[in-house]
């Protein structure tokens, strides 16, 4: 097996008694989206600072491509391109003085970069604008010359910071494709921080929920369902007439359903498996006649909100 | 045979190894250089093209001219009235009137700069770390693979070069339009005195610009940062000198005084709380190199000064005077500046 390219070993950042990030470890694979999902002030940030050797931690080791960060950030920062959420350039440069600059802090020769500044710019869509001064840029604009931006320095692994906070919808989307462009015909790994779930869930092959300086869960989105809501993991919606006791009975002794809830017309039915198909042939077989039958996947947005409805509930206690 | 072979193929191994070393750190070493020039380069351009600068260097320009006029028309008067005038000239040193006389109408060339010079530091420094902080590009320009210090270095660097080119430009115009103007040539000491000069204004100037530079560290808002280092400026070239007046009042009152080794020590004592001030330090020091009459910065007793001959002091004595002077000023020009270093090396990056 590869070996990771970004590793965290129980890394720990203790601000005066806090702890912003609490023992995290965690590993990314070359080639992934990865998103880290969490609310404000989870230590999101403070995890990408210390990946990139721009802060320190407490305790715990940190490795980008084998490389320690907390030892040797200079090299660390030439395979990585981090991309802030309080993003800024010079205003009184255009967009690709900009990126020429970025350029030559990262000791590109000139005319290699002019070729990349302008190939970037063309897939950024931003190249009708490259000789405007960015301070005339609006913000998905910037957004976009920030990613540009960050592949100026040909990296391995990019970081994205909130990348779709204050963006419109449709700019969002774009900025989404082209990082899944990204990861795809460059193989460039993706590290992406967000308190957007379905912007994340858009794109990421991985997740992880960052809570508190904790990483509570990680995996696919199934995955992360499944260990989230050990119970009832599938919810599935069917609307058939008529709903008799009977019939409800009988559903609710089909092995691995949990729970039958009865609205009107239709039900919702919460199970541990998939047991659709058996559904639909018990009500068939009964003589009701079936509308329709639907899975419901459980979103980022409904695991993170019952999750957090269960911690309130624990906290309760 | 086979041992030596063995040993010497591995010797022949890590000498290569070495060469490739040194090879690759002269490497890096290069790179880094232009790396850190790159920075220069657009911190001195960004100077150049920023309206501040822009009408800070206007202002020093116009009152530099017209202190050259009211010079030259001061001294042209004087000469007419003699017959040798190059024999007057070189016995007075008439050249370096240039820069410290006027008819009263405009402060002399010494006066305007020892009084916008500071500003120009204060101007070129007090928003270099908080303005990109605020801007968002600190931590991009962070997230480089350079190391932390290139940008504060480079920042001080570019301003540095900046007053560099200033000053010692305005310095050459100014002798050559006196040469055109006069018709005198500056003697080899009195060009020598001047090239200090302009030094010794680059230095006074690296302090406030250093001032400004630790204040932009410490304070998030660029305003704040600003006003801090005026009040200073305000303190150190108003203020200050008429508090040391205020309490050099009681401890030089004659009647509390009763020898004249006391009245030195307490003439001396005042004088160096004076000497506290950046701002006294300078014009100690201008008015020694550009007067070479001056003898002494101290209290000098009649003893002391009987069997003196009376005459102008040569160059490498007016230096030697100063020196402490110079030295003083560089040191807290330095300190700013490591403090403003350390401050900003152990920053965190992040703006909230």
């Amino acid at each position: 097996m590869p070996r990771p390219i970004i590793e965290l070993d129980k890394v720990t950042k203790k601000y005066d008694d806090q702890y912003a990030v609490d023992h995290l470890t965690l590993s990314i694979k070359k080639g992934e989206i990865f998103g880290l999902l969490g609310p404000n002030g989870a230590g999101k940030t403070t995890t990408i600072l210390m990946l990139l050797g721009l802060s320190e931690p407490t305790s715990g080791r940190v490795r980008v491509d084998g490389i320690d960060s907390t030892r040797n950030p200079i090299e660390v920062k030439k395979e990585v391109g981090y991309l802030p959420d309080d993003l800024g350039f010079y205003q009184h440069m255009t967009g690709f003085e900009n990126l020429m600059y970025t350029a030559a802090l990262n000791g590109i020769p000139e005319r290699i970069a002019k070729e990349r500044a302008k190939d970037l710019l063309e897939k950024v869509n931003l190249l009708d604008v490259a000789d405007k001064k960015t301070g005339k840029y609006s913000r998905g604009m910037r957004q976009r010359l920030g990613l540009a931006d960050v592949l100026m320095k040909d990296p391995k692994v990019i970081i994205l910071d909130e990348p779709t906070l204050g963006i419109d919808p449709e700019g969002v989307r774009e900025f989404l494709q082209l990082i899944r462009r990204l990861n795809v015909e460059e193989h460039i790994t993706v590290l992406l921080s967000s308190h957007h779930l379905h912007q994340v869930q858009q794109i990421c092959d991985r997740v992880g929920i960052f809570v508190n300086g904790k990483l509570l869960a990680e995996g696919t989105t199934e995955s992360l369902s499944k260990q989230l809501f050990l119970q009832d993991t599938y919810h599935i919606h069917v609307s058939a007439s008529p709903l008799s006791e009977e019939l409800v009975q009988k559903l609710e002794a089909i092995p691995n359903v949990n729970k039958v809830e009865i609205d009107q017309h239709s039900m919702n039915l919460y199970c541990k498996e998939d047991v659709s198909a058996t559904i639909s042939k018990v009500i068939v077989e009964s003589g009701a006649s079936l509308y329709g039958i639907r899975k419901k996947n459980y979103g980022l947005d409904e695991i993170y909100h019952r999750y957090f409805e269960g911690r309130e509930a624990d906290g309760n206690q | 045979m086979e041992i030596s072979k063995i040993s010497s193929s591995v010797k022949r191994w890590f000498r290569t190894k070495e060469e490739n070393e040194t090879n690759t750190s002269k490497k890096n070493e290069s790179v880094g250089n232009r790396v850190f020039f790159a920075i220069v380069r657009k911190e001195f351009a960004d100077y150049l093209t920023s309206w501040r600068i822009i009408i800070l260097l206007a202002i020093i320009l116009l009152t530099c001219f017209g202190s050259l006029y009211t010079a030259v028309t001061t001294i042209k008067d004087a000469i007419e009235g003699s017959n040798d005038a190059e024999e007057i000239a070189k016995q007075s040193y008439l050249f370096l009137k240039l820069f410290t006389v006027s008819d009263g109408t405009l402060p002399s060339f010494v006066t305007f700069v020892g009084f916008l010079g500071p500003l120009l530091g204060i101007a070129l420094g007090f928003d270099a770390i908080n303005s990109e902080r605020n801007r968002g590009t600190l931590s991009r320009l962070l997230s480089q693979p350079i190391p932390r210090d290139y940008v504060i270095n480079g920042k001080f660097v570019a301003a540095l070069l900046l007053n560099l080119v200033l000053f010692y430009a305005l310095g050459l115009i100014f002798m050559a339009l006196g040469i055109l103007i006069i018709g005198i040539p500056p003697t080899f000491e009195e060009f020598f005195r001047i090239l200090f000069f302009l030094l010794l204004i680059i230095v006074y100037i690296a302090f406030w610009l250093n001032l400004g530079i630790l204040f932009s560290v410490v304070f998030r808002q660029a305003a704040t940062s600003a006003l801090s280092s005026i009040a200073i400026w305000l303190f150190f070239s108003v203020f200050y000198s008429m508090i040391i007046e205020l309490i050099s009042k009681p401890i030089l009152s004659s009647s509390s005084i009763t020898s004249v080794e006391q009245l030195i020590n307490r003439q001396e004592f005042v004088l160096n709380l004076m000497r506290l001030s950046p701002n006294y330090l300078f014009s100690e020091s201008t008015t020694t190199l550009l007067s070479p009459t001056v003898r002494s910065l101290g209290v000098l007793t009649v003893e002391q000064t009987t069997g003196a001959v009376a005459g102008p002091l040569p160059f490498g004595q007016s230096l030697l005077l100063i020196w402490p002077q110079i030295t003083g000023l560089i040191a807290v020009t330095m300190i700013c500046f490591t403090i403003a270093y350390i401050l900003f090396m152990r920053q965190e990056i992040r703006a909230h």
